[in-house]
């Protein structure tokens, strides 16, 4: 069983710049139609900033930190054993090119579901930008299976 | 167009579905590079084959983008207030899969208007690969942009 002493442990803040060619990228991807996702003219016609980011272009975020899963060697899980169950986003205000991120973490749970052979852990992140307005909070769920031994 | 389109939604009315291109090799390898999220159990074959699949399985969160096109083909991005998707079962390579939504709640709210929808991926045999839930707000007489 996981550590359940570990709930509410807090990570260091990471920063993020939301870089426009990244955007794009990503946008290109994720296949989005919509130009407002990668043409900065279009966008700032359609009353936006600049390019907007996606609704899940804040996954990318965990990917660009030196151990993106230093939470999960804390708890003793490797990377092989687990599954994204579940991920929430709460959205605040909207990201666009060139803002500035500033994202807090913590473990937010951990419970079992069938006698403990399910485990689920949830990682809890919430993203300010460079107004130190909260623009976004991510929840995202990982579930490690303990009857499978690998 | 959809500006109409949102005014006309009722209880139970579903929204359009939005069809991915059957998943391929390069979507994920194309998707591995955009998101940074290189877990060789999406873009390495042999490596997903040791880890007991019979070939790469389709990062979630790439079903859970195209999930969310099905939400901003109709309701501006700034109104989608909650977002969220259970990974229900894996998808591989060549599934043709479809996104649903449908409208289970309208409710006015001090001058908002709340819509909820549930939120599912099918593949062409009818197998749920996600389901989800969104929570989209308008304000009255906005201009939806």
């Amino acid at each position: 069983m996981l550590d359940r002493s570990l709930i509410g442990k807090t990570y260091p803040e990471c920063f993020f710049l939301v870089n426009k060619k990244r955007l794009i990228a990503f946008a290109k991807a994720t296949q989005q139609s919509d130009p407002i996702y990668f043409d900065e003219d279009i966008a700032k016609k359609d009353g936006h900033p600049s390019i907007l980011a996606p609704l899940t272009f804040l996954t990318t975020t965990r990917y660009e930190q030196e151990k993106p899963y230093q939470y999960l060697d804390d708890l003793g899980i490797s990377l092989g054993r687990i599954l994204h169950a579940k991920q929430e986003y709460t959205n605040y205000e909207s990201i666009y090119a060139g803002d500035e991120l500033r994202m807090d973490s913590k473990i937010g749970d951990i419970y079992d579901k069938k006698d403990g052979m399910l485990e689920f852990v949830s990682f809890i992140s919430n993203y300010k930008n460079q107004k130190n307005v909260l623009v976004a909070e991510s929840v995202s769920t990982l579930v490690l299976r303990n009857n499978e031994k690998k | 167009m959809k500006k109409n389109e949102i005014n006309n939604f009722r209880i139970g009315d579903e929204i359009p579905n939005f069809h991915i291109k059957p998943i391929s090799r390069s979507m994920l390898t194309l998707y591995a590079t955009a998101s940074g999220d290189h877990n060789p159990i999406h873009i390495d074959s042999d490596y997903a084959k040791k880890s007991g699949l019979p070939d790469v399985i389709a990062h979630g969160m790439l079903i859970m983008s195209f999930l969310g096109q099905t939400i901003t083909n109709i309701f501006p991005q700034g109104s989608i207030k909650k977002f969220d998707s259970k990974f229900l079962a894996m998808t591989n390579i060549n599934d043709c899969l479809t996104c649903k939504g449908k409208i289970i709640n309208i409710e006015l709210k001090d001058s908002l208007k709340r819509f909820s929808l549930k939120l599912l991926v099918i593949d062409s045999s009818g197998k749920k690969k996600l389901s989800g839930s969104a929570i989209v707000e308008l304000k009255l007489n906005e201009k939806n942009k």
